[in-house]
């Protein structure tokens, strides 16, 4: 999955890169089973590696890929996007070495039979004001897409 | 076999979280701009479900949903903003995009 990531940021050809997320998304699916969560990596299959990456597809194919490969791959900031990075995995080595206690190593709680079926119900029961409004915000990205590419309005 | 804990899925998530800052910060494609922020909200859902297996709740995979329903909506807005960007300028790099500038 590192290595999917990493090809996602150093390949020159933008399909490559599309090809190497494909990848990486698929082993998080896999992590997401070994997590006991059967129905999140069944939506990151079909949501992520199904639809999310053929509209990327889709997008690079309609933006002319050549010249692009030709061109600088980096911007000119990028020593201080390097440097930024970097002070932000410091921040991230200092949690989890000093915060070891608050992530403990206790055994792990039994697994649920019906994974599924206990989503739904809590999707539906105490975050259905949430469900509502992400209903909402798909129709809002739905229109805005439409308009940002339609030619004229 | 060695036992894999909360932790390592932890790391493992800032590590991914890591690599999509820098394909942000340094990338020039737009395209590959938004992938990288794909890698940095599935990392974010990696940690939100490793969280809800260590508690034992249903919670974490709930708002794990909620961000790839996030994750959707704004893949297909941005790649509107860039298609009409692309018919405009005919140009897909990140630091040609200066129309906002003082």
């Amino acid at each position: 999955m590192l290595i999917g990531g990493i090809l996602v940021i150093t390949r020159r050809n933008a399909v490559h890169s599309a090809l190497a997320l494909i990848a990486a998304l698929l082993a998080q699916a896999g992590l997401y089973l070994m997590l006991y969560a059967p129905f999140v990596a069944g939506v990151q299959i079909i949501l992520y590696a199904g639809g999310i990456m053929v509209l990327f597809l889709f997008v690079i194919m309609l933006v002319s890929i050549e010249r692009t490969q030709r061109e600088r791959q980096f911007n000119r900031q990028w020593l201080v996007g390097i440097v930024a990075a970097a002070a932000l995995g410091g921040l991230f080595i200092t949690v989890y070495t000093k915060g070891k206690g608050i992530f403990p190593d206790r055994a792990l709680p039994p697994v649920e039979a019906q994974n599924t079926q206990n989503v739904g119900t809590l999707l539906y029961g105490q975050y259905m004001f949430a469900f509502e409004i992400a209903s909402l915000l798909l129709l809002v990205a739905i229109i805005g897409a439409v308009v940002m590419a339609k030619k004229r309005i | 076999m060695l036992h894999i804990s909360t932790l390592h899925y932890l790391v493992l998530g800032g590590a991914l979280f890591l690599l999509g800052v820098i394909g942000v910060l340094t990338r020039r494609n737009v395209v590959i701009v938004l992938m990288s922020i794909e890698l940095i909200l599935n990392a974010v859902n990696l940690n939100l479900v490793a969280f809800s297996r260590l508690w034992g709740g249903l919670h974490g995979q709930v708002f794990a949903i909620f961000v790839i329903t996030d994750a959707a909506a704004e893949a297909a807005v941005g790649l509107g903003i860039l298609i009409a960007f692309f018919r405009n300028k005919e140009t897909i790099n990140v630091d040609e995009v200066n129309l906002l500038k003082w």
